[in-house]
């Protein structure tokens, strides 16, 4: 039965005189070689020149804030129930009177811990959430990292400065843009 | 011997060693940079322009690792291993006639190490010495895997040294002697030893090969085999001796393949250039800037042959055990023997050329062969292609 098309039948008759000798099969050998030699080398030289992501990359999250500044996620947890790698944790709390500028919505996400080490980068948390507030970054790679506590990201490093806002793409999401 | 004579001839002595260990430095570097040609990769670019720097920071990095003697090794042999290795890759450039004379007050000094009647003979002393370098460092190390890559190293260096000697004689018949700077003066001009030797070119290049232990002969450190091989149990500046000599001795041998078959400093149209030197620049000048541009000569042909090797060592995949000793027993020995013999007849009959009757015969049968053969189905044609 005949599995895949780049099978090929194997010839087991006896080698000539001049295969046997090996030099001709050397000497063919090393002009393959040597064309490699000259040929252009692909590598890109990673830190002074980078490679263009996908427009689908899914790089480090961010936790969007709104047009206002205030946080978008409302600690609903369906981005923690979605994550396959179970990397999300949060604890929830009540917005306080006064706390308006800061929360969109009554409830928010207290602590809001990504464990970088066990996610896989699927984005079904930016999937899953009503809010359009968790965002895989698309130009952002998770960074390398020396200490194990290093590697789970609280609130400090997710959410998003206000003057340094993340493009992640949220119009289609809102119609608004930031 | 005046004091000038002498000064020159240290300076030159001392050149000669210090250029053999910075070209044999450099050569970690090229082997790096060619493999990764070879490969469409860049290669180490990130230790000063080039990579340049990176043989240093290779050496630094070597002397700072921990340096570590297995406690059941035998601690004197182990130390010595390294060292002879190092010491007889050394030895052997001293007779290696890297240029023609100088001329210091009217005295001509030569451009080489020392030039001792037996000089041939001294090279294949010392370089069978290295394979003790391998044999107790393997021993030594009371490790099985060391112990079998040392008893492949010495095996092989015994086997491919007969085939060695044998292709070598056949340039002793021509040449009459056993000095290396009177077989480099024989070849004067275009009268290269390969235009009447190219048989035992080829196999004293393949027996070269296996003495430095490189590609395709590197079963003493066979990884897939034998982990490191005669060297797993060394580390830091040891194991840097170890494969530091392995390139001294590929310098040492493209400098003895460039002298035996291509003519060492020699070059067509060298008389031309001395005279027209001579004549623009007096005797003493002239005759030194010639003797100059000999020698770039030759380092431009050891250049070749060590990029050669690295070449070859990028290309072609390991023997076998039983193919590498086949080859060496049942291959190039008898080759070598029936070129002796040709050549022997050839130079009754008074000409040097007889040996190229050995390859043509052997191109014609394989020809014959070949297109009486049958052929090879499509498929596996595009095999051997690919
Ligand atoms: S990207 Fe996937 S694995 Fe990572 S936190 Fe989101 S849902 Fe979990
Ligand atoms: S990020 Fe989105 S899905 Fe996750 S808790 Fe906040 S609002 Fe809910």
């Amino acid at each position: 039965m005949k599995l895949t098309n780049r099978s090929r039948k194997t010839d087991k008759s006896p080698m000539t005189i001049a295969e046997r000798l090996y030099l001709p099969a050397i000497a063919s050998g090393l002009g393959t070689t040597i064309k490699h030699f000259f040929q252009k080398k692909p590598t890109i030289q990673y830190p002074e020149q980078k490679r263009e992501f996908s427009p689908v990359f899914r790089g480090l999250h961010v936790l969007k804030r709104d047009e206002q500044g205030r946080e978008r996620c409302t600690a609903c947890g369906l981005c923690a129930v979605a994550c396959p790698a179970e990397a999300i944790t949060m604890i929830a709390g009540e917005r306080e009177p006064g706390q308006e500028h800061l929360y969109r919505e009554e409830k928010y996400a207290e602590v809001y811990e990504i464990n970088m080490l066990r996610c896989i980068f699927c984005g079904l948390c930016e999937e899953a959430c009503p809010k359009a507030a968790i965002f895989l970054q698309p130009d952002k790679i998770a960074p390398a990292f020396y200490e194990r506590d290093e590697v789970i990201f609280g609130k400090d490093r997710l959410v998003e400065k206000m003057d340094d806002r993340a493009s992640v793409g949220i119009e289609k999401y809102t119609g608004v843009k930031s | 011997m005046e004091l000038s004579v002498f000064i020159v001839k240290s300076i030159i002595i001392l050149a000669v060693f210090g250029v053999s260990l910075l070209i044999a430095t450099y050569s970690t570097w090229a082997e790096r940079k060619i493999a990764a040609f070879l490969q469409d990769r860049p290669g180490p670019n990130r230790a000063g322009i080039f990579g340049l720097l990176q043989p240093i920071a290779d050496a630094g990095k070597m002397f700072f690792k921990e340096d570590f003697i297995p406690r059941q090794a035998n601690k004197w042999l182990f130390i010595a291993g390294p060292s002879l290795a190092m010491l007889t890759a050394c030895m052997t450039s001293a007779v290696v006639p890297f240029g023609d004379t100088v001329l210091v007050n009217g005295a001509e000094v030569t451009v080489q190490g020392i030039d001792i009647n037996i000089g041939i003979l001294y090279v294949f002393g010392v370089v069978s010495l290295g394979v003790y370098g391998v044999m107790i460092g393997g021993w030594a190390s009371n490790n099985k895997f060391s112990l079998l890559g040392a008893i492949r190293a010495a095996s092989q260096n015994i086997s491919y040294e007969l085939a060695m000697g044998l292709s070598i004689i056949a340039i002793l018949m021509m040449s009459g002697s056993l000095s290396l700077r009177t077989i480099v003066e024989q070849q004067h001009g275009m009268n290269w030893n390969i235009f009447f030797q190219p048989v035992g070119f080829i196999i004293f290049l393949t027996c070269a090969f296996a003495e430095c232990n490189r590609t395709p002969f590197d079963l003493p450190e066979c990884e897939t085999e034998l982990i490191g091989g005669y060297h797993t149990e060394y580390s830091s500046m040891k194991l840097g001796f170890y494969l530091f000599a392995e390139y001294i001795n590929m310098f040492v041998s493209s400098a003895v393949i460039a002298v035996l078959y291509f003519g060492g400093y020699n070059y067509p149209g060298m008389d031309w250039v001395r005279e027209s030197l001579i004549g623009g620049l007096g005797l003493n000048w002239g005759h030194n800037l010639a003797t100059l541009v000999g020698t770039m000569v030759f380092f431009g042909k050891i250049f070749f042959f060590i990029f050669f090797f690295m070449w070859v060592r990028w290309t072609l995949p390991r023997f076998r055990y039983d193919q590498l000793m086949n080859l060496g027993w049942k291959g190039l020995i008898p080759l070598a023997i029936l070129n002796v013999v040709l050549t022997g007849a050839g130079l009754l009959a008074g000409t040097r050329l007889l040996s190229w009757v050995l390859i043509l015969g052997v191109v014609l049968v394989a020809t014959i062969q070949a297109g009486t053969a049958r052929k090879r189905t499509v498929a596996a044609g595009r095999l051997s292609k690919v």
